[in-house]
């Protein structure tokens, strides 16, 4: 049955690699939206500490 | 109502909203989509025709949907930014532009693989790919019309009606498997009348569809809060 599912009645070629690229897709943009978020935090920083710098 | 729309246009309402929305939307679409992966690949019956390759409908129709849908809410939030002139409209359309291209990639790679397994041939679906590319070619224009212009408003302004007119093909890639004579089946849930699919099918696919659309909007969302 395990073998069964997995050869998905032998469309196995076409059916996994359309998960997996969509799942690689999701994943992306998790991790885009993540390593966007962290670098707009580090710009705020930097942006905030120089005008605290300036004022001191 | 005015008043509240006034307030959804107001930067600091919205990034408070967007942080708050976004681990709700996550948590949600990881429900939805986990639902749906295990119902759809292993309690769903085979096709009688298609055998297990219809199964690559799981993905491949969210990622349709995702794609007319995302291209609409651009439309629109470039549209209400050029008629109210709302810059939080423009901000909305950088957002969802953003995400939208690897969807595009997603739904025109499925599609091919529908066509390779069933017709021996990449492009054998025929004339829903053929607009969907070219809807993939406007957003390209989109994406490459507002960083030509030196003044940011402009650009803006430029890609929010390039957006609007591009809006037009939208029914089209709806419409053209039935307008058109291609290999495409035609409308099977978004049809007047009950859907031509049994409920073991289609529950999965319909928790797909929330999914998908509930993780693009936390990936928005979390483009607006930062």
């Amino acid at each position: 049955m395990i073998d069964g599912f997995w050869s998905m009645g032998g469309y196995a070629r076409y059916v996994w690699p359309c998960f997996g690229f969509a799942a690689a897709v999701l994943a992306w943009n998790l991790w885009s939206a993540r390593r966007h978020l962290a670098a707009a935090r580090l710009r705020t920083a930097r942006a905030l500490a120089m005008a605290a710098s300036e004022r001191a | 109502m005015w008043t509240w729309f006034y307030r959804l246009a107001s930067p600091p309402y919205v990034y408070r909203v967007a942080a708050k929305l976004t681990p709700w939307f996550l948590a949600l679409a990881a429900l939805a989509i986990g639902y749906g992966v295990i119902d759809g690949l292993v309690f769903a019956p085979p096709d009688y025709q298609q055998g297990d390759a219809f199964r690559i409908i799981y993905v491949h129709v969210p990622s349709a949907w995702l794609s007319l849908f995302a291209y609409t809410m651009m439309a629109v939030a470039g549209a209400i930014a050029l008629i109210w002139r709302i810059k939080m409209g423009h901000a909305v359309a950088a957002c969802v532009r953003s995400h939208r291209r690897i969807v595009h990639a997603a739904r025109a790679r499925d599609g091919f693989a529908v066509g390779k397994a069933h017709v021996g041939h990449l492009l054998g679906v025929g004339s829903s790919t053929d607009f969907g590319a070219d809807l993939l070619f406007l957003y390209v224009g989109v994406m490459s019309l507002r960083p030509a212009f030196e003044d940011a408003g402009r650009g803006d302004r430029a890609a929010a009606l390039l957006a609007i007119v591009g809006v037009v093909n939208v029914p089209i890639i709806h419409y053209s498997v039935v307008w058109w004579n291609s290999l495409h089946q035609a409308a099977t849930v978004a049809k007047i009348g009950k859907p031509s699919m049994p409920g073991s099918m289609l529950w999965p696919l319909l928790s797909m569809f929330l999914g998908f659309t509930l993780f693009y909007g936390a990936g928005t969302v979390s483009s607006i809060a930062r």
